[in-house]
């Protein structure tokens, strides 16, 4: 005869408010241990999905993510006379917000080096990659953009040409691939106005030094567009991406490029590393951090909740051992109650996260070891909390039943 | 009558029991001496605050005795502060307890009741159910062995609770006012009970009550007064 669970089903109303109340909690501490998940997955797979070997960066910066990297993009040819080298294309990365049918809109762009990369490679979920070399984007559908959608960046209007599926920013924002050269003019996009200033100023610096005076058809020259100004140099992109030949040492090459002094290489692998230990260490921190004080809110509630379960039964307690009943069946009626409630309190949260988690903001992302480990967590805090109950229920003394 | 019939269930000398210390000191069992034989019932009144209730702690060992000496079934239980036997395992094989209330565990029904007595000595639930069942039969309340104590009059709980008390086949029924809570009817078929289980069961039952018109029931009276017996009756 198990008294714990003929306790439970005598008073199953309350007993269900209470594993529903503990499992809410233990929902949130799944959630949290599932969204660090998330931020590292998000961040480990954003590398490996763009899958270069090899990430060449402004020199001693930690780019292009952790921090702003900026170089020229003709290190795109400079890089494939490196022996060893197969492509290499350039890659820009930044974040739009804009509103959208009334919606604040994150995209993360990422240029795509068209034509060699039309985007086929992204893990696609509708449509398709692009198709012609301009005003066309592939989005993540975490976005909610719909295929066909037209969406105004820059000074043109884009058509979402496909949705990819898990192309999550290192910040959680959806990603966005459209082509390098509309990445770069979308990024950056200045107003007519400021474009009439810039070129104005221009003409205004030439003639105060002696080449405008002694050339002043050049005027007509600084005046226009910049991309006609051979001295203004290329454009800039945030990294070059390296694929490295089959049966060549990625280390080598990496290291062959690092020799340059305008840039600094990192491996894909060096690349994940910097993204954990820069913009997700401190989100991955902070989550560790709640997680840890939520377990031990948990365990304070369900040590509160065993206790005055155990005072209320303090006087079939004092029974039990008048009768004679040994430590050991009070013992086991309080903690066999304590595990229960912690175990189901855990397939609630699980149920229960299985169906909402979907819905967060950010990705979480359950791993079966950390779920495991919750488990005996919960188990080592259910009994943990069964033993404030416990030491009340011991010092009960049978002469209660008395008075 | 069974040979063992003239054994004393329980003997009892020289228990005294003081309450509080200083000035809050209360004397409520001074020096008594007593000895219930196997097969006797015997009835303990006296006024109340008299130390019925106290005594009856001290010989079901529920509380310990300042001094004194307790023997049981031939076996010394506490003798002159010490404590000589496992309390708890002595209370649950050799004593049947019974109340003013039942006491009964709230989320048992009635056959559970009597059951966990039996398990928590280690009998196997096979045996401990049949004899339930039988308990409750010979106490006339089989027909609500499946029925939580929420369910059950006041003269059934209290028939479940002496179910309950008999399920280990003590030596000695103590019963604080057992039929305090009940009307006269129940009241006195309660005492008959008690009766019958002394002389079936042969074992010794000692039961403090107020009711004097069943007095009658008892082989022997012993009243109690200012934490002192007077006299014997019979
Ligand atoms: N736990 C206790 N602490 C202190 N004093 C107590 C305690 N229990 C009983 N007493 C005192 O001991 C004396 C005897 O009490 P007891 O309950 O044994 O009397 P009783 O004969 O059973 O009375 P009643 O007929 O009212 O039940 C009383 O003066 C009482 O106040
Ligand atoms: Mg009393």
């Amino acid at each position: 005869m198990n008294l714990a669970t003929k306790d439970i089903k005598h008073n199953f109303g309350r007993f269900v408010l209470t594993s529903a109340g503990i499992g809410l909690l233990l929902m949130v501490v799944m959630g949290m241990g599932g969204i660090y998940r998330g931020i590292v997955e998000d961040a480990v797979t954003l590398v490996e999905r763009i899958g270069a070997d090899l990430w060449v960066v402004q020199k001693n910066t930690r780019g292009p993510f952790a921090e702003i990297s900026r170089i020229p993009r003709d290190l795109e040819d400079g890089v494939l006379t490196v022996p060893g080298v197969e492509s290499t294309h350039g890659f820009v990365s930044h974040t739009v917000q804009r509103d959208y049918k009334g919606k604040s809109l994150r995209l993360t762009i990422q240029g795509l080096s068209w034509p060699l990369d039309k985007g086929l490679w992204l893990p696609k979920a509708a449509g398709r990659g692009l198709t012609q070399a301009h005003y066309e984007l592939v989005a993540d559908k975490s976005s909610r953009l719909q295929v066909g959608d037209k969406l105004p960046l820059g000074k043109e209007i884009f058509t979402v040409k496909g949705l990819t599926k898990g192309m999550i920013s290192q910040a959680g924002d959806s990603m966005a691939f459209m082509t390098l050269d509309d990445a770069q003019a979308v990024q950056f996009d200045l107003s007519p106005e400021s474009i009439r200033i810039e070129r104005m100023a221009r003409v205004n610096r030439l003639f105060n030094i002696e080449l405008g005076q002694i050339q002043p058809q050049m005027s007509e020259r600084a005046g226009g567009p910049s991309s006609g100004i051979p001295a203004l140099g290329t454009s800039m992109v945030s990294a070059v991406l390296v694929s490295v030949k089959p049966g060549y040492n990625i280390e080598a090459v990496a290291k062959h490029i690092d020799a340059w002094p305008d840039v600094s290489v990192y491996t894909k692998d060096g690349q994940k590393q910097l993204l954990l230990q820069g913009p997700a260490d401190r989100a991955r921190r902070q989550l560790g951090l709640f997680r840890r004080l939520l377990i031990i809110v948990s365990a304070i509630i369900m040590a509160l909740i065993l206790y005055t379960l155990t005072l209320d039964k303090l006087h079939d307690i004092a029974m039990l051992k008048l009768i004679g009943a040994k430590n050991s069946l009070i013992l086991g009626l309080i903690m066999q109650q304590a595990i229960l409630l912690g175990g189901i309190g855990f397939c609630i949260a699980y149920l229960l996260g299985q169906w909402i988690f979907p819905y967060f903001p950010r990705r979480v992302v359950l791993v079966r070891g950390d779920l495991y480990s919750l488990a005996i967590i919960v188990f080592v805090i259910s009994i943990l909390a069964s033993l404030l109950g416990i030491w009340r229920a011991m010092r009960a003394d049978p002469s209660e039943v008395l008075s | 009558m069974s040979l063992s019939n003239n054994n004393p269930a329980l003997q009892a000398a020289g228990l005294t029991k003081i309450y509080g210390s200083g000035h809050t000191e209360v004397v409520a069992v001074r020096d008594v001496s007593l000895s219930v034989a196997r097969g006797e019932i015997v009835a303990l009144v006296g006024p109340s605050g008299a130390g019925k209730s106290t005594l009856l702690a001290l010989l079901g060992l529920i509380r310990p005795p300042n001094t004194g000496r307790i023997i049981i079934d031939e076996t010394v239980v506490f003798d002159n502060h010490q404590v000589k036997v496992n309390v708890r395992r002595f209370r649950r094989q050799k004593f049947g307890f019974v109340f003013q209330k039942a006491n009964l565990i709230p989320f048992l029904t009635a056959a559970e009741n009597v059951r966990l007595a039996m398990e928590i000595d280690d009998q196997p639930a096979r045996i401990s159910r049949r004899r339930a069942m039988e308990l409750l039969e010979y106490l006339g309340v089989a027909e609500r062995a499946e029925n939580l104590p929420s369910m059950l009059s006041g003269g059934e709980e209290q028939r479940v609770a002496v179910a309950r008390a008999l399920a280990n086949r003590p030596s000695l029924i103590v019963a604080d006012e057992p039929t305090a809570a009940l009307d006269s009817v129940h009241g006195r078929q309660v005492m008959e009970l008690f009766r019958k289980v002394a002389h079936e069961q042969n074992a010794g039952v000692i039961v403090v009550t107020h009711d004097h018109r069943a007095l009658d029931l008892f082989d022997r009276t012993l009243e109690m007064e200012d934490g002192q017996l007077r006299k014997s009756h019979n």
